[in-house]
């Protein structure tokens, strides 16, 4: 039927049934959503390891689009431990940040849904929620309070017509604030930016965010996301639209500022040099799956994944003389329709013969390191 | 900010010089009249004078027998020394006729702007948070048919049903039969029952604009990083859209209204007519037809005033709303 057809090309027909099916499944998971008192034994959970400040598990999450189902983020494990940073890093659109959305409950409903697996927020006491099945008024006291975020774009990450001091109070006063007046609350939002290195506090508490620059902006969102104390912060790539004398200054400060409150990070970016400086584990993904992680040393020290050894080839090396920065070949395959095999096998310069197979399960290097390619599977060819 | 209103002042005083000459010309050069038809009128008279004779003494004692320019220069002169002349079809002073029926429209409008924005806004808002929806469907719906249906067509519509089948209203008029005959109270249920279709009208035909302006603005700021910002704090759906995203979409609806407020006092020309609500639409219309130029040029200049003004007006709200265009 689709002969001669451009790819992704869909029929009238074909989309009516395409949005009537994903209505369907929307529903479904909106009505499961919006049901009043949920039970506290469908979202409470115990933490697997409790030294773990967050865990996702088997993480599904998908878009219901008109062009078809898009699985973002599909088959997502990784923990994060309480006091460590771990960086996740992959191309653009390989869903690092669909995951973190996801741990916020802040993807774009009723369109994308988590269809399965777990997030584990542990919130001490050795309770945790599952943030997959976490109701909204659950999840606004979470939202702020246990997990904060830090966005990408500070130029309009703030809102323009309030000044700083109202939107920085605002936090407190929704997680921090029994009991406390307003005098309080200023106080404290002082105090917060003058931890995060403005030097004018008090008239910066006065202004409106077009009066600050990027990394001024920058510093007041980590003021925000640092309020409440968290137990984990998302950073989704906190320096990409700063200059880099100032990514180096706002690592610095969150860095300092995590050890102070002993919270974990997760810093989702695409500059290798901001994961080797910062991180203590790493998360490689590919097209919405992980395909390697470990921690930085077996990361930057014994690239496995083909994929990984091609991000560390086309990073500029200082010393090196080369005329031109190697690039990995090819593109990210279509995300409605996955191949079902290896996602990375079209653009691999390292196939293998078991290759053509299902796509390869994780295998363990060592306690730390895990990669899914089939170049460690035993007896299926080394080369 | 005070030098920025002074020299929009002035600026504003110089386009009214312009306004004002290019209306004087255009109704200098209407083909209605009202010299012309009285001078026919007068010699068609059992032994009167011929027509070219009337028409001269007419010219001269109204004041056209000088050219365009001379006659603009005259009335500038006039106005701005505030005499604003009889008017021809009224025969009486153009502000008396004004005061007494720019009340009505006043009212009309006000009733119809305020029920516009009580219904635009929050209909515009529930359309657009829950985008996509039936709701939404159900309301874009209703504004495009709204927009689509022109006032003359629902007015008479409205008639039609309610005035001559049903026969809740009256046809058309402001008072009813037996007006003077009721109390206080009655007189005012009267005009109250024959101002309802009017405003019906007016609100029905100009509600989908507003609706559908504020529902597309909605949808920009609740797509925007500061509004996912405020969901990343934990703030209640309720204090996101009303307090974060409200404040931002009223920048742009800001200047929408500010440009329907000289609405308020010109009337509602079409419905009026329609209605025969005698306010300052109709009048104006009947001024109009017969070439009244004193109530006319009278008429668009306080149009033209009010333009500017609420326009003044605009920018120094706008300044209010949005922090970003203060202007020190």
């Amino acid at each position: 039927m689709a002969k001669n057809k451009p790819e992704g090309y869909l029929s009238a027909k074909e989309s009516r049934r395409i949005s009537k099916e994903n209505r369907r499944i929307t529903n479904q998971y909106e009505k499961e959503r919006k049901r009043k008192k949920v039970p506290e034994s469908e979202y409470m959970t115990t933490m697997h390891d409790p030294n773990n400040a967050v865990e996702f598990d088997n993480l599904h999450t998908y878009f219901f689009t008109d062009a078809g189902t898009v699985k973002s983020v599909d088959g997502v494990t990784f923990e994060v431990p309480i006091g460590k940073t771990v960086g996740v890093v992959g191309e653009s659109g390989c869903g690092k940040s669909v995951t973190s959305l996801s741990l916020m409950q802040l993807i774009q409903r009723p369109q994308g849904q988590i269809v399965e697996g777990e997030i584990r927020l542990n919130i001490g006491d050795n309770k945790a929620y599952n943030i997959a099945k976490t109701p909204n008024e659950k999840m606004m006291n979470l939202r702020g309070n246990y997990v904060s975020m830090i966005f990408q774009e500070p130029m309009t990450s703030l809102n323009p017509v309030f000044r700083i001091g109202e939107q920085l109070e605002e936090v407190i006063a929704l997680h921090a604030g029994e009991g406390k007046d307003k005098e309080a609350f200023k106080q404290r939002t002082i105090e917060l930016l003058k931890m995060v290195g403005i030097a004018n506090s008090e008239g910066v508490y006065k202004m409106y965010p077009h009066e600050l620059s990027g990394g001024m902006r920058q510093r007041v969102m980590i003021a925000m996301a640092l309020a409440c104390s968290p137990k984990i912060i998302i950073a989704d790539e906190p320096t990409t639209a700063l200059d880099v004398t100032i990514q180096a200054q706002i690592l610095d400060l969150l860095r300092n500022l995590k050890n102070k409150i002993n919270s974990s990070i997760m810093l989702i970016t695409h500059d290798l040099g901001v994961i080797a400086e910062m991180a203590d584990y790493v998360v490689v993904m590919y097209a919405g799956r992980v395909v390697e992680k470990g921690t930085v040393r077996d990361i930057f020290t014994n690239p496995s994944h083909p994929y990984t050894i091609g991000l560390m080839a086309s990073k500029p090396v200082v010393g090196k003389q080369v005329d031109r920065l190697y690039s990995i070949p090819g593109k990210v395959p279509n995300p409605v329709n996955m191949p079902n095999y290896c996602y990375y096998k079209d653009r691999c310069e390292m196939c293998v013969e078991g290759c053509s197979g299902a796509y390869p399960e994780e295998i363990s290097l060592s306690d730390t390191h895990k990669v899914s390619c089939y170049r460690f599977y035993e007896g299926k060819g080394e080369k | 900010m005070r030098n920025y209103i002074i020299k929009r002042i002035l600026l504003s005083i110089l386009i009214l010089f312009c306004v004002t000459f290019i209306i004087y010309a255009v109704l200098r050069c209407l083909p209605a009249s009202y010299v012309e038809t009285m001078a026919m009128q007068l010699s068609a008279a059992p032994g009167a004078k011929p027509y070219d004779e009337w028409i001269a003494q007419l010219n001269a004692s109204y004041g056209l027998d000088k050219g365009i320019i001379a006659g603009w220069l005259t009335w500038l002169q006039d106005f701005a020394t505030g005499h604003f002349g009889d008017s021809w079809k009224f025969t009486v002073p153009v502000i008396e006729k004004f005061n007494d029926v720019i009340w009505l429209s006043f009212v009309m409008g006000a009733i119809a702007l305020v029920l516009e924005l009580l219904i635009a806004i929050p209909l515009g808002i529930i359309a657009a948070t829950k985008q996509y929806s039936r709701a939404d469907y159900a309301i874009t719906a209703g504004a495009l048919i709204g927009i689509s249906l022109p006032p003359f067509f629902f007015a008479t519509l409205l008639k039609l049903v309610f005035a001559v089948k049903l026969q809740w209203f009256d046809v058309s008029g402001l008072v009813g039969r037996n007006f003077a005959q009721l109390d206080s109270l009655g007189q005012f249920m009267d005009k109250a029952n024959h101002l309802f279709l009017p405003i019906v009208t007016l609100v029905i035909t100009s509600i989908g604009a507003l609706m559908r302006y504020t529902r597309t603005n909605m949808l920009e700021v609740l797509n925007a990083d500061y509004i996912r910002t405020a969901r990343a704090k934990g703030l209640s759906e309720s204090k996101v859209i009303y307090k974060h995203a409200f404040r931002n979409t009223l920048i742009p609806l800001v200047t929408i209204i500010g440009g329907s407020l000289p609405g308020l006092f010109t009337g509602a020309l079409i419905t009026e007519t329609l209605f025969s609500i005698p306010g300052m639409g109709w009048t104006s219309y009947q001024a109009m037809v017969i070439g009244d130029i004193p109530f006319s040029m009278f008429y668009m200049t306080f149009i033209a005033v009010l333009t500017l003004l609420s326009n003044l007006l605009t920018d120094i709200v706008y300044a209010v709303v949005d922090p970003r265009v203060r202007i020190a």
